[in-house]
């Protein structure tokens, strides 16, 4: 009996728990089905990465193993674990319980994880090369239909591969530009918070000055004052996105630094940096992750404004800002060149507020367990 | 109250210094200077160096400095070169459509948020709380420039530009000079219908949101219940009651949306080719006119600084504590 509850978790990972009733087996069920129905269909590019395929390939490789051992490793590890009770205390300063049963976070979360393996199994996945144009007369403009599902654009490429491979510039600017701006954020905010004084007044009116400017203002006279460029514009949004995470940081490392355990390790001796790093940032931690991930959506938002005043990814990258750009003169005649890339930004940028909101509701103690 | 207004008052202006010298650092950070945009193998040295006097660049950067923060006071901010007209003139015809603009779609999110937020506190779980709050969501996350561009393809679609005729470019139509009063006053009002919407409707899901939580904390006080409890119909309660003291805090997001409306102005007016500030500073920086740049950009940072000491005000004189309370 034993043995064969294992066959069917490692053959079909998350059915047993599918038909008990959870969703988290319904959604493993679903990423294994899909992965086997990709392998299968394109077979033939799985091979040819084998002989020889650019990296972008063989990351696509690897995602689309890793995925097929972490479906049976999830259905044999945490589906077969029982939940949690609701009255039980959380293991960690994040309640990922409450988080699993805040239903919008939950369809948050599967959405975006389904949006990152995507972006990164784009080379298999996508149709036709985004950047491909054979025989332009005769296939541009071409609506929706079953050959191409999103049409083609003007150049008579393909605009659903290039919606997916506009997933992968969106969500790499999108997550690079975060990471920098949540480093310098917490860098200024603590600095800011341990320093105190004047430097503290100082940064914090440097931080009501950098916020007096609309963003999207500062972003576009920063890039023309520069030629744009990839590398330019994610340094830029990253350089514009910090304000907020170092005003929250500052604000927790200000209330911490007065928590008993952290006057204890002052007491027992401990430097500056060492109190900093290893007792008052992982504290002051939570709020600034339910910050980055709304920060990652209002980045890939701000991006594709800017792409969209070409002032963000040149073409012919396919980003979705630069995509609805070129579906605007033509849109009367084409619809579907600008209106299904703002599709994906919309749906992206949802997906980043689900889990932001849940994450905070997980987070937030009064939200998640009642009073 | 004439105290705290003072207070406020004059903590904003370092604030507007601080952003005229940023907008100064800004210009001096580019590689190259105004002239690059002459810069044309055919012109000799000569006369790009004279240009550069004429300009003053040649100065050392503290006499530029303090030229640059006399031109705020003065109101003489230079000249274009795209347009061949002084800054202040260029900038005298785009403000007025931006504020127009931006007005009436504060109007628009903090009315169509605050009556959504109000529907779904009262009706918590009900079906329309539980179709707003994902609507809001929804078009929480919608990018301004996209819903513009889609509220075109609606109007122009066959089914509604039958009845609609809503126009979808520009300020006022080509016959607006012989029109009535009214009759202006209405083409300029069609004109305004898809760009308001366009750059509100997101921040009026934003509003909406703000306003669900701080209605459901204010239905839960005591002087609510008491309020019920001594007879009052339910009406009076929420509208007369419940509501002034939910909105309160709804007054400080015009800090957090306004930012992101004179933001949202650059791509909707671009969309909508509304002649304001937006549409202004994108095609000065498409043609490297810096005195327009850099002034647009100060104007920006400046409005916003206006913008919240406006609310500030606003929020003293709704409720009496923060006056004695902030420092």
């Amino acid at each position: 009996m034993r043995r064969a509850g294992l066959l069917a978790d490692v053959l079909l990972p998350g059915a047993r728990a599918a038909l008990s009733g959870r969703s988290g087996g319904v959604a493993v069920l679903a990423a294994w089905a899909f992965l086997w129905a990709l392998s299968a269909l394109r077979l033939g590019r799985i091979v040819a990465t084998l002989g020889g395929g650019s990296a972008d390939q063989w990351l696509a490789l690897a995602t689309l193993v890793a995925c097929l051992v972490a479906c049976p490793v999830a259905a044999l590890g945490w589906l077969r674990r029982e939940p949690r009770k609701a009255s039980d205390a959380p293991a960690g300063p994040i309640d990922w319980e409450a988080f699993a049963r805040h239903r919008q976070a939950s369809i948050g979360l599967v959405l975006l994880a389904a949006l990152i393996l995507v972006a990164l199994l784009t080379p298999y996945l996508a149709p036709f090369d985004p950047n491909a144009q054979h025989a332009v007369v005769a296939t541009r403009f071409l609506p929706p239909s079953a050959a191409h599902p999103l049409g083609t654009d003007r150049f008579g490429r393909d605009v659903l591969s290039r919606v997916l491979y506009g997933a992968r510039i969106s969500l790499t600017i999108g997550f690079v530009a975060v990471a920098i701006a949540m480093t310098v954020g917490t860098l200024v905010g603590s600095g800011a918070g341990l320093a105190g004084g004047a430097v503290d007044a100082a940064s914090m009116r440097g931080v009501d000055l950098l916020l007096s400017f609309p963003r999207l203002v500062l972003l576009i006279t920063l890039v023309a004052l520069f030629e744009p460029h990839l590398g330019l514009v994610i340094l830029v949004l990253g350089l514009t996105g910090w304000m907020g995470t170092a005003r929250i940081v500052r604000g927790q490392v200000l209330s911490i630094r007065e928590e008993d355990y952290v006057q204890a390790a002052r007491a027992l001796g401990l430097g500056r940096w060492r109190i900093l790093v290893r007792h008052v940032l992982p504290n002051a931690l939570t709020p600034v992750i339910v910050a980055a991930t709304l920060g990652v959506g209002n980045t890939i938002l701000a991006e594709a404004a800017l792409s969209f005043l070409g002032l963000g990814v040149q073409p012919p990258t396919a980003s979705w800002g630069n995509m609805v750009a070129s579906g605007r003169d033509v849109m009367l005649n084409a619809w579907w060149i600008a209106a299904f890339p703002g599709l994906a930004i919309v749906l992206t940028v949802m997906s980043f507020n689900l889990v932001g909101d849940g994450l905070r509701d997980a987070l937030d103690p009064r939200h998640a367990r009642g009073p | 109250m004439l105290r705290y207004s003072g207070r406020r008052l004059l903590g904003a202006i370092p604030l507007l210094l601080g952003i005229v010298t940023l907008t100064f650092i800004l210009l001096h950070l580019a590689p190259g200077d105004p002239t690059t945009a002459y810069f044309n193998p055919n012109i000799p040295p000569d006369v790009i160096e004279q240009m550069r006097r004429n300009l003053g660049l040649d100065r050392p950067l503290p006499v530029q400095y303090l030229d640059w923060l006399r031109s705020f006071f003065t109101g003489h901010f230079g000249y274009s070169f795209s347009q061949h007209r002084p800054v202040a003139a260029v900038i005298g015809d785009a403000l007025p459509n931006t504020l127009l603009l931006s007005g009436i779609s504060l109007v628009l999110i903090f009315v169509l948020g605050c009556a959504a937020g109000v529907v779904q506190a009262v009706r918590q779980y009900s079906a329309a709380d539980q179709v707003l709050t994902l609507l809001a969501l929804a078009i929480y996350s919608v990018p301004g420039f996209w819903l513009g561009l889609m509220l075109i393809l609606l109007v122009s679609s066959p089914v509604l530009s039958g009845w609609l005729h809503l126009p979808i470019s520009g300020m006022v139509s080509i016959d607006h000079e012989y029109l009535g009063w009214w009759g202006r006053v209405a083409d300029r009002a069609r004109h305004l219908v898809l760009p308001v919407i366009a750059l509100g409707l997101a921040s009026a899901a934003g509003v909406a949101r703000y306003m669900r939580g701080s209605m459901l904390e204010v239905v839960g006080q005591d002087y609510i219940r008491t309020a019920r409890a001594k007879g009052l119909p339910e009406r009076r309660v929420i509208l007369g009651h419940a509501l002034r003291n939910a909105l309160l805090p709804i007054v400080s997001l015009l800090g957090l949306y306004l930012p992101l409306l004179f933001g949202g102005t650059v791509v909707i007016e671009y969309v909508f080719s509304w002649p304001g500030m937006g549409r202004l500073l994108y095609n000065a920086i498409l043609a490297r006119d810096y005195p327009v740049v850099m002034a647009a950009t100060f104007l920006f940072g400046a409005l916003v600084v206006l913008g919240n000491l406006l609310a500030d005000l606003l929020y003293a004189a709704v409720d009496p504590r923060v006056r004695y309370d902030g420092r």
